[in-house]
């Protein structure tokens, strides 16, 4: 295996076509007579629907159809959820609603017209008679009673849930210091930049359904639409196009998907829908939405004893497919890179008549790293020591790895104290804090915030997941030579058409330009789960590692036999297998081009080339295809595919350092330097994990500082569009100085952990700390997020 | 009741009827079938719609295609000239400018209007300069330095006369 | 997020779009740049029945002096101000507000007369103008006439014009002498708009004392005001430190200001006076 592109600042494949405008989103796919389709949504937060008259927009201009609750009540199946836990209420979640509205946003009914426009025209014509309800609102207000949203139910408690392990009360009532917080983690929204899309089309002659959709997971929505439409899972494609970006708002099966499919196969028309970003505000998931309580325990020395988190989870009006699991990853991660001997969670689920939360970048992980971390500064608070000191106290060791935790997990590798040693050199953590001693002297207000994360990545081992956790990769050699992937692993913007071909390039020594990662589309790709939880390198990328193991295995029985040699005496190198003796010259050449199209006969492969003591892969496959030549009851054709199940998951970690400084007068606040040093195990190619890392870090800083989803006392949404969604911009982001530390995993043999999420959970507590740091002359030891200027600034002017 | 509009895009001359109403990113993207331009906000928020209308950055989502009338755009398919990618394409590709691509060509877009305005920008200039443009992948530092690579080259060659 | 049905008719003259406006009083609405009342349609906030677009109207894009004033037509755009070397030079407080508007595709199409016809309380312009205290000249059925800016500005979204008139240009005497300006703004985070704008026109004596100061905000009311209060604590004086201070305490004095999630109205006010304060000191620098 050669390593001429892994590890490499290889630029991706994907881009040009992208800088071109030439790549194909949803929307930019166009069939012959497709209609559009738009959604009436409700307007109320929590209101019985009392009738429903669509006659006026049936008759309008361009429309073909209006459908409401009762024409698919029983023709479509519920929404999915596939979150297992003992006792969860799963609210009967219909892609229409009946006879009540339970979100503002929540869709009631379809209008299907021959262009948008149109469609758009005739929702304002569908008159609603709505009875208003009492909307639950405030999660706390949910859980001890409020307006009760299911009355079967009589309360709004979903679940209740405790984990973790160890005597944590005994573990409190030793500690010398118990140290308690309330912590809320602001609803966010994910704002893809592209929002949701579908297009479907069906043929009634062969009862296909083909189904375009912003997914981040095409064959996991396949099985589930295919049981909420009741037909074969092998007459449904769907096809993940361009992704334009997903962060986990796209790991889901909605509502308006299975409808599309349906409105087709009543039509037996193509029928698109786009969503608006109004919709994508309301009515795409929402990330985190917790409001808990942290109890830290620790010795006078800052050594941390136990810890307990009591949390609301805002569960939303129902559940989406992830809804319940996401504070699970919370209670998962809560003993963060730290030796906690007692740790306990207890969730309490709560609906509310809001969208749905589920899996935003992180994913409940940036819930706990935020806790433990905010925990952690409040017993350096409490100590009077500095905050680094704490944490390294509480290090594992890199000997006591693999490392176990109160939570259940076992950390498979890790050497935090290297990547903090680095972190702190490179901000020159020392002369900063003599900066900042020296500044406040003068009256400057100046902050330091550090956070020493671990994060759980390559999700997951099987047993841990929903639906599989497992990845599959086929590996293929066309009779050309041409090398094509295919990955269940469907990427939105990860760049793994560019990384797995790198992967693939180096073990078969052929040129990139040769290998085509090929996802998205169920009927060309074999099952698989997809992109999320920093998975797709980790678990989807070994899977095509194994593959290409696989193949090259049978390529090297043909290469035997065609050099006419044993098994056991040719290797393989650069592209080619050689007879051993031959193994010394073979060092250093350039593989065999391909077989260029057009000089073979007309109708006709052209013969492999077997002579010599060399033979390269394209003859193999040449051969492997002709199959006039091969081995004994050897199958003709060259691919591989293999499924990989991980025995655990990962567990990157790093050290983030935030460094703002406080404008006194307004309260408004500038980065003077943000430091992060990443370990993501084994690097494929710096330049996309530098990427991710820049991504999640920008995106923590927009849950740190600006966003929030913000409902009104009536559930109405004050944050509705992009002019009150505030979202990080170019001119208020700083530079980022990474670097990175390389611990590989012993987990898988590429030695990846994952990158996707770890900026998004290593920053947040990293920017708050800063800000809570600047603020501690202050007497300030906690603020909640999103931290605007007006709350600092009644901090330093005393204004309450 | 429809107008006919007779608009240039990327050097090509058509000629359309049109509702008054239809905006001017939907004209390109469905009358025109030139899908590199994208819709992100529908608020003049992000940018995702910008196009060039006689040499200036507009957000196309953000004009009605009657407004358009006689004037040329240039879209993001219209940068690259006989196969030549422009520089800001290629300091995009260079510099891993871009992620999931949706942002991408209205960033570029607005990338070459910076330089055409200030072809030697501090970071804190090409910062303000693509602040009409969200993205929500790259954490926008892989973009300034595309925004970087693009000035260098643009003035490479610039002073050879390429 | 799709407008409503309308129709569309290009004025080629003035004269024309007047004649529009008064035939259609009710359903009719001008079409400038469209960056104030496209993304309203689109909500539906606005549905307007018929747009006059005055877009292609010749001679409605320009900065000109004549007969010691500047004038600048109604369809001149931000960008255009804001690129002015000549404005930087006799009335520099004009591109300094243009530039912080918006965003750049914003300040290529948005227009001036477009901005201030909306009035949109959180719009940059309305504080240059009251601060410049410029006139703004209207044309209606019964011809043209000029409204003064401190006039123009009746309430949120709610102008002196008539329905049926169009803001045609506006109007402006340049200080003079010693003079300096400055717009500073605090910008929404999402919107772009100002939480707080407030733009100053100083002129001194050259013993450097106060001829006149007009200090205007927007942002923090349901309309831009004039700051009264600030204006009388410069006049007449000398501008140290301690005078600043104490006139821009009064920056918010009597106002009713708005509060929203960014900002309550405690905190716009007490923005107001900061940024008052900031204004006043950069446009002294200037002077």
């Amino acid at each position: 295996m050669s390593n001429k592109y892994v590890g490499q600042r290889v630029k991706r494949t994907e881009d040009p076509r992208l800088i071109q405008g030439l790549g194909h989103y949803v929307d930019d796919i166009k069939l012959p007579d497709t209609l559009h389709v738009a959604f009436l949504r409700s307007m109320y937060a929590h209101a019985r629907i009392t009738g429903i008259d669509t006659s006026e927009a049936e008759h309008a201009p361009g429309v073909i159809a209006v459908y409401t609750g009762k024409d698919v009540v029983e023709k479509i199946g519920p929404v999915p959820c596939a979150g297992a836990l003992p006792g969860l209420r799963v609210p009967d979640y219909r892609v229409l609603a009946r006879d009540k509205a339970l979100f503002v946003g929540h869709p009631i009914a379809a209008v299907v017209a021959t262009d948008r426009y149109s469609a758009r025209d005739a929702i304002d014509l569908i008159m609603i008679d709505y009875e208003e309800l009492p909307p639950a609102v405030d999660v706390e207000e949910a859980a001890a009673g409020g307006p009760v949203i299911y009355e079967e139910y009589g309360d709004n408690i979903s679940y209740k849930l405790t984990a973790g392990e160890g005597d944590i009360d005994a573990a409190l009532a030793s500690s010398d210091q118990r140290i308690k917080q309330r912590i809320v983690h602001q609803r966010l929204a994910p704002v893809a930049m592209e929002g949701r899309g579908v297009l479907a089309r069906y043929y009634p002659g062969e009862k296909e359904l083909t189904l375009w959709s912003s997914t981040q997971i095409p064959h996991l929505l396949r099985t589930q639409l295919a049981i909420m439409l009741g037909i074969p899972e092998n007459k449904l494609r769907v096809i993940t196009p361009e992704v334009g970006g997903g962060f986990g708002s796209k790991l889901n099966v909605y509502a308006e998907e299975a409808m599309l499919g349906w409105i087709s196969m009543q039509l037996g028309k193509p029928v698109k829908w786009i969503e608006s970003r109004r919709e994508n505000m309301q009515a795409t998931i929402h990330g985190r939405g917790q409001v808990g309580y942290v109890e830290i325990g620790c010795k006078d020395d800052g050594t941390v004893t136990g810890l307990k988190y009591d949390v609301f989870a805002d569960l939303g009006a129902y559940h989406q497919l992830l809804t319940p699991a996401i504070p699970t990853l919370t209670g998962l991660m809560l003993s963060g890179c730290y030796k906690i001997p007692a740790i306990q969670i207890n969730v309490t689920g709560v609906f509310t008549n809001k969208m749905s939360t589920d899996a935003y970048r992180g994913a409940g992980r940036p819930e706990a790293t935020y806790v433990v971390e905010r925990a952690l500064d409040l017993v350096a608070a409490e100590l009077g020591l500095d905050p680094v000191e704490v944490r390294r106290r509480n290090f594992p060791a890199p000997e006591e790895f693999p490392f176990k935790t109160a939570t259940g997990l076992f950390y498979d590798s890790g050497e935090y104290e290297g990547a903090l040693r680095k972190a702190l050199d490179m901000a020159g953590y020392d002369q900063l804090r003599k900066e900042q001693k020296q500044a406040r002297e003068e009256g400057k207000i100046i902050g330091i915030g550090v956070s020493t994360y671990v994060e759980i990545c390559a999700l997951g081992p099987s047993q841990a997941m929903p639906a599989g956790g497992w990845e599959s990769a086929t590996v293929r050699i066309e009779p050309t030579g041409k090398v094509t992937v295919l990955t269940g692993a469907s990427p939105h913007g990860q760049g793994q058409e560019t990384s797995f071909a790198q992967i693939v390039a180096d073990q078969l020594g052929v040129a990139l330009e040769d290998v085509t990662v090929i996802h998205g589309d169920t009927s060309i790709v074999q099952y698989g789960i997809g992109t999320f939880g920093s998975r797709a390198t980790a678990v989807g990328g070994t899977a095509v590692h194994f593959a290409v193991e696989k193949l090259k295995e049978k390529a090297g029985k043909i290469a035997a036999h065609l050099l006419k040699s044993d098994v056991s005496s040719v290797t393989f190198n650069e592209g080619r297998f050689s007879k051993q003796a031959a193994r010394a010259a073979a060092a250093g050449e350039v593989p065999e081009p391909v077989v260029p199209a057009g000089q073979a006969p007309a109708g006709a492969l052209p013969e492999p080339d077997t002579g010599g003591n060399h033979v390269s892969l394209q003859d193999i496959a040449l051969a492997a295809h002709i199959a006039r030549d091969l081995p004994e009851d050897m199958e003709p054709g060259l691919s591989a595919t293999y499924f990989f199940e991980p025995k655990n998951f990962t567990f990157p970690f790093g050290t983030h350092i935030a460094v703002v400084e406080i404008d006194r007068d307004t309260g408004d606040l500038k980065f003077l330097r943000y430091v992060a040093v990443d370990d993501c195990g084994r690097v494929i190619n710096p330049m996309l994990v530098e990427g991710q890392i820049h991504g999640g870090i920008v995106q923590a800083m927009g849950q740190a500082l600006y966003e929030e989803v913000v409902y009104d006392e009536q559930g109405q949404m004050v944050t509705g569009t992009l002019m009150d969604y505030a979202l990080p911009r170019a001119s208020t982001t700083p530079w980022l100085e990474l670097d990175r530390t390389e611990t590989p995993t012993p987990v898988n043999p590429l030695g990846v952990k994952g990158v996707g999420e770890a900026g998004t959970i290593g920053a947040t507590p990293a920017v708050v700390g800063a800000v809570v740091d600047a603020l501690s002359p202050f007497g300030v030891r906690h603020l909640d997020m999103p931290i605007r200027p007006e709350a600092i600034w009644r901090i330093v002017n005393r204004q309450n | 009741m429809k107008k006919t509009v007779s608009i240039n895009v990327n050097g090509v001359a058509h000629r359309n009827e049109v509702e008054p109403r239809l905006l001017l990113v939907h004209y390109l993207r469905d009358t025109l079938d030139l899908t590199g331009t994208h819709i992100g906000c529908e608020t003049s928020i992000c940018g995702a719609c910008t196009v060039m209308i006689d040499g200036q950055s507009v957000k196309s989502c953000t004009m009605f295609a009657v407004q358009a009338d006689g004037a040329s755009v240039t879209t993001i398919e219209g940068l690259a000239r006989d196969g030549e990618l422009h520089a800001v394409q290629e300091g995009f590709w260079e510099r891993h400018g871009l992620q999931c691509g949706y942002c991408t060509p209205g960033m570029i877009i607005s990338a070459a209007q910076l330089l055409e305005r200030n072809p030697d920008p501090t970071r804190d200039e090409i910062r303000h300069g693509i602040e009409g443009n969200l993205c929500r992948c790259t954490g926008y530092q892989h973009i300034v330095e595309a925004v970087e690579y693009a000035a260098r080259k643009m003035k490479t060659e610039a002073a050879t006369g390429d | 997020m799709i407008p409503a049905q309308f129709d569309y008719v290009v004025a080629s003259t003035l004269e024309e779009a007047v004649s529009l406006l008064a035939q259609h009083p009710d359903e009719a609405k001008i079409l400038a740049g469209g960056h104030s009342l496209i993304p309203a349609m689109k909500l539906r906030l606005a549905m307007p029945q018929i747009l006059v677009d005055i877009g292609r109207i010749k001679d409605l894009s320009y900065i000109r002096e004549e007969g010691g004033q500047i004038r600048i037509g109604a369809m001149t755009t931000h960008y255009q101000l804001q690129s002015s070397d000549r404005l930087r030079e006799i009335c520099p407080l004009l591109p300094e507000t243009a530039e912080q508007i918006g965003d750049v595709q914003v300040r290529n199409k948005g227009t001036i007369g477009g901005s201030l016809a909306h009035s949109d309380p959180a719009a940059d312009w309305p504080a240059a103008i009251l601060a410049l205290d410029a006139e703004i000249v209207a044309v209606g059925a019964n011809g043209e006439r000029s409204i003064k800016a401190s006039d123009f500005f009746v309430d949120l979204l709610t102008t002196q014009l008539e329905p049926g008139e169009i803001l045609r240009e506006i109007r402006i005497t340049p200080s003079g002498g010693r003079n300096g300006q400055a717009y500073v703004k605090v910008l929404h985070p999402a919107s772009g708009f100002a939480v707080v704008g407030v733009a100053v026109d100083l002129s001194l004596d050259q013993a450097g004392t106060c001829r006149t100061a007009r200090v205007a905000i927007t942002g923090v009311a349901s309309k831009a005001y004039r700051a009264a209060g600030v204006e009388q604590g410069l006049a007449g004086r000398e501008i140290d430190a301690q005078a600043i201070s104490s006139a821009a305490e009064k920056a918010a004095d009597g106002v009713e200001a708005n509060g929203d999630l960014y900002a309550s109205a405690d905190y716009r006010r007490h923005l107001a006076r900061i940024h008052t304060k900031r204004a006043i000191e950069a446009a002294l620098a200037k002077a």
